[in-house]
C-alpha cells in the first residue's frame, strides 16, 4: 500500500502548470469540466492504489467550504 | 365483492371452498404465506418438500399480468434446480452472454459475461416472471402428488392480522365472506407494497429515485441477436436511457427513462408508447405490443425481517431498483436461507432463535443488493451535474481505453452474498480458495457423474474431499450425509481447484442451502458436530 505523495513531485511544476491551463484552450465552461473529469478518471487509474486515491479524495475534499 | 386488482397471464389456483371455512373452532397450522409470488410459491415447495404443512394465501387465482421481472440468475436457477424444477426454466429461458452499450449514436464497447466453465446452470436466463412462477407453481403440483401438505388457495385475501407470542391470527377475505385462521408461523411474502407491513405498522422510509421507467414487452420478428443493448441518452430520443433485452417467444423487453414529472396517462397511450418504439426502431419494424408499464422504485428495507412468529421474505422485506435484477433473484435466496431453518425450527430440531439468522443473514444480502442497485442508478441516472459529467467522461474514455469499462454500469449482475462473518459459520481452518469460505454458496463444479451441486442441498453434507467422512452422522436428530469424493480423477479437475487449491484434503460442512458452514483439511468428529451446532444456531 502506498501513500500518497504531497511533497513536490513534478520536475518543472512551472511547464506543467502552462500545459494544464492550455490543455482547456478555447474550450466552452462544459467541455472544460468534461476534459477535468477525464482528466480525474485517467489519472485515477494510473495511481489504482484505494489508500492512495481516498487520501487524494480527502486531501481535496477539506479544502471545501 | 371480491374485486381482482389485476389481470391474470395465468389462471392456476381457482378458489374452492376450504375445510377451514367449515370449522366451528378456528383451525391452526404451522405455516400460513401471505402471498403467491415467486417468493411465496418458493418457500411453500421448500417447505412442502420437507414435510412441513404450508397454506399459500394469495388474493388472486394464479399469476399476474404483465413480465415485471425478466434476468433470472444462475444462483436462482440452481436453487430452482434443487426444487425440481430448474431445468424446464432453463429450457424455455433465453440466455445471453453479449451485452453492448452504446452513448448517443455510437457503440462505446462490448462486452461478453464469458460464463465460468464446469457448471451446470448458465450465468443468467431471460425468462418473463409469470413462467418462472408457473414452473414453480407447477412443481408444487408435482410434489403434492408425491405427497407434499402443500394448499395453495386463490381469492384469498388476508385483511387482518393480530399476533402473540406464539402465533398469529388472520382474518381472512374469500367471495364465500371471511373467515379465521392461526398460524404459528406467518410468512409476509405480499410484495413491495406489502399490506401486512400496514397491518402491523412497519411502514418503513427509503431512497426513492426520482425517474421513471417505461416498459414495453413487444412481440416481433426481428433480426436483432440475442445481446443485452444498453443506450445512455440514445440519439434517436425515446429516453434518457434505453434497454433492448430478448425474452422467450419471440418477445423483446424494452426500458425506457422517462424522467419524473411524466403525465403518465398520456404516456401509457399505445400511440404515445408506438412513438418511442419507432424512433428507436425505425418505421419499418411491426411488432406487437405486449404489455406495458411505468414504474419508479425505491431502495430500502425493513430494519429486521422477523418480528415475533411473522416473519417477512422478497419485496415485502427489501425493495431495490431493477437494474441488476436483485429483485425477484435475492427473494429466492431468502427463500433458500428460510426453508431449512424453518423446517428444523417447527419440527423441534432447532430454536426459534435460528430465524434470527435467516434476518441477519438476509438483511446482509439485501444491504449488499441494495448497494449494488444503487451504485447502478446513480450511474444509469445521474442526480447532479458533476455525476452527469463524470458518467458521460467514463463513457467517452471506454470507447477507446479499456481502463474505463468496467466504470460504466448499466446493473452489474446479481451474484449471491457471501456471510462472512455472520453467527452461524463454523470453523474456517483450511488454506483453502477464497471463494469457497465458510459463508459462502458452493460454486458448482463437474464430476464424473454430472455435477456437484446435484449431489448437495436439502440435507446437511459433509463433503470429503480425499478424506474419508462416517456415511451419516445424526446430531441431536439432525442428520449429516457423508460424502467422499478423490479429486485424483482428471473430471474432478475444476472440483480441486475450486475446493482445496492447493491445499491436499479438505472436509466441508454444507448447509441444506448449499453454503459452506464450515471447512478444515481433515475430520474430526467433535469440530463437526461443533459446527453443525453452530450451524443450527444452538450455540
Ligand atoms: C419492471 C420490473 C423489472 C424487474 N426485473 C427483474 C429482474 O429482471 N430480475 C429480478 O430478479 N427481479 C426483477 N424485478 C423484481 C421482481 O419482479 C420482484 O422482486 C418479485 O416479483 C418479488 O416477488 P415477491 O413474491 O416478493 O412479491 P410479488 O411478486 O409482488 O408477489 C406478492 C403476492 O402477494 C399477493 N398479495 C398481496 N396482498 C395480499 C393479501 N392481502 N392477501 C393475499 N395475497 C396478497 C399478490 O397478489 C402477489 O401475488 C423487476 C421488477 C419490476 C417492477
Amino acid at each position: 500500500m502506498g501513500e500518497l505523495i504531497t511533497k513536490a513531485n513534478i520536475a518543472d511544476a512551472d511547464q506543467f502548470y502552462e500545459d494544464l491551463i492550455e490543455a482547456h484552450a478555447d474550450l466552452s465552461e462544459d467541455e472544460s469540466q468534461a476534459l477535468n473529469s477525464r482528466l480525474i478518471l485517467i489519472l485515477a487509474n494510473h495511481v489504482g492504489d484505494m489508500h492512495v486515491l481516498a487520501q487524494a479524495l480527502h486531501a481535496a475534499r477539506a479544502k471545501a467550504r | 365483492m371480491f374485486q381482482d386488482r389485476y389481470p391474470l397471464a395465468f389462471k392456476l389456483y381457482p378458489y374452492e371452498r376450504s375445510a377451514d371455512q367449515d370449522q366451528d373452532a378456528v383451525v391452526r397450522h404451522p405455516v400460513v404465506v401471505m402471498g403467491g409470488g415467486p417468493v411465496g410459491l418458493g418457500i411453500a415447495l421448500d417447505l412442502g418438500r420437507q414435510g412441513v404443512p404450508v397454506v399459500v394465501l394469495d388474493d388472486h387465482e394464479g399469476i399476474g399480468m404483465g413480465s415485471r421481472a425478466i434476468c433470472f440468475a444462475k444462483r436462482t436457477l440452481e436453487i430452482a434446480d434443487r426444487y425440481g424444477c430448474g431445468d424446464v426454466m432453463v429450457d424455455k429461458g433465453v440466455v445471453w452472454n453479449i451485452g453492448k452499450v452504446f452513448h448517443d449514436d455510437r457503440q462505446v464497447f462490448e462486452f461478453n459475461l464469458l460464463p465460468e466453465e464446469g457448471h451446470k446452470n448458465p450465468a443468467f436466463i431471460n425468462l418473463q416472471q409469470p413462467y418462472f412462477e408457473r414452473f414453480l407453481f407447477e412443481q408444487i403440483q408435482e410434489e403434492i402428488k408425491k405427497g407434499a401438505p402443500i394448499d395453495v388457495r386463490g381469492k384469498n385475501r388476508v385483511e387482518a392480522v393480530e399476533t402473540f407470542d406464539d402465533h398469529v391470527a388472520l382474518t381472512v377475505l374469500t367471495p364465500d365472506g371471511t373467515y379465521r385462521l392461526e398460524a404459528d408461523w406467518l410468512i409476509g411474502c405480499d410484495g413491495a407494497s406489502s399490506p401486512l407491513r400496514g397491518m402491523m405498522g412497519l411502514e418503513f422510509d427509503g431512497r426513492v429515485f426520482q425517474d421513471s421507467f417505461l416498459i414495453a414487452d413487444i412481440r416481433m420478428k426481428a433480426e436483432y441477436p440475442t445481446e443485452r443493448w444498453f443506450w445512455f441518452e440514445p440519439h434517436f430520443k425515446s429516453g434518457a436511457s434505453a434497454l433492448l433485452h430478448k425474452q422467450p417467444d419471440d418477445v423483446w423487453r424494452i426500458d425506457f427513462q422517462i424522467g419524473w414529472d411524466v403525465d403518465r396517462k398520456e404516456e401509457m397511450k399505445e400511440e404515445n408508447i408506438r412513438k418511442r418504439l419507432d424512433a428507436m426502431l425505425g418505421e419499418k419494424i411491426e411488432y406487437d405490443m405486449v404489455w406495458s408499464s411505468i414504474y419508479t422504485f425505491q431502495c430500502k428495507r425493513m430494519e429486521e425481517f422477523r418480528h415475533g412468529r411473522v416473519i417477512f421474505a422478497g419485496d415485502s422485506a427489501h425493495q431495490v431498483s431493477p437494474f441488476g435484477a436483485r429483485g425477484a433473484n435475492s427473494g429466492m435466496q431468502d427463500v433458500d436461507n428460510l426453508g431449512w431453518k424453518l423446517g428444523l425450527v417447527v419440527n423441534g430440531k432447532a430454536p426459534e432463535s435460528l430465524i434470527d439468522s435467516y434476518s441477519e443473514e438476509r438483511i446482509y444480502g439485501a444491504d449488499e443488493n441494495i448497494r449494488n442497485s444503487t451504485r447502478a442508478t446513480d450511474f444509469i441516472t445521474p442526480k447532479s451535474k458533476v455525476s452527469h459529467q463524470f458518467r458521460n467522461a467514463v463513457l467517452d474514455l471506454s470507447q477507446d481505453y479499456e481502463f474505463a469499462r468496467p466504470l460504466v454500469n448499466s446493473g452489474r449482475l446479481s451474484m449471491p452474498c457471501t456471510y462472512d462473518g455472520l453467527s452461524l459459520n463454523g470453523a474456517d481452518v483450511l488454506n483453502g480458495p477464497a471463494r469457497t469460505r465458510v459463508g459462502s454458496p458452493c460454486p458448482d463444479a463437474p464430476m464424473n457423474d454430472g455435477f456437484l451441486l446435484d449431489h448437495l442441498g436439502d440435507a446437511f453434507i459433509l463433503l470429503g474431499l480425499n478424506q474419508d467422512v462416517p456415511e451419516i452422522l445424526d446430531v441431536d436428530g439432525i442428520p449429516i450425509k457423508g460424502m467422499r469424493i478423490d479429486t485424483s480423477s482428471a473430471a474432478h479437475e475444476l472440483l480441486r481447484a475450486r475446493y482445496l487449491g492447493s491445499e491436499h484434503s479438505g472436509v466441508y460442512l454444507i448447509r441444506p442451502d448449499q453454503h459452506i458452514a464450515a471447512r478444515w483439511e481433515t475430520y474430526d468428529q467433535a469440530q463437526t458436530v461443533h459446527a453443525l451446532r453452530k450451524a443450527c444456531g444452538k450455540d
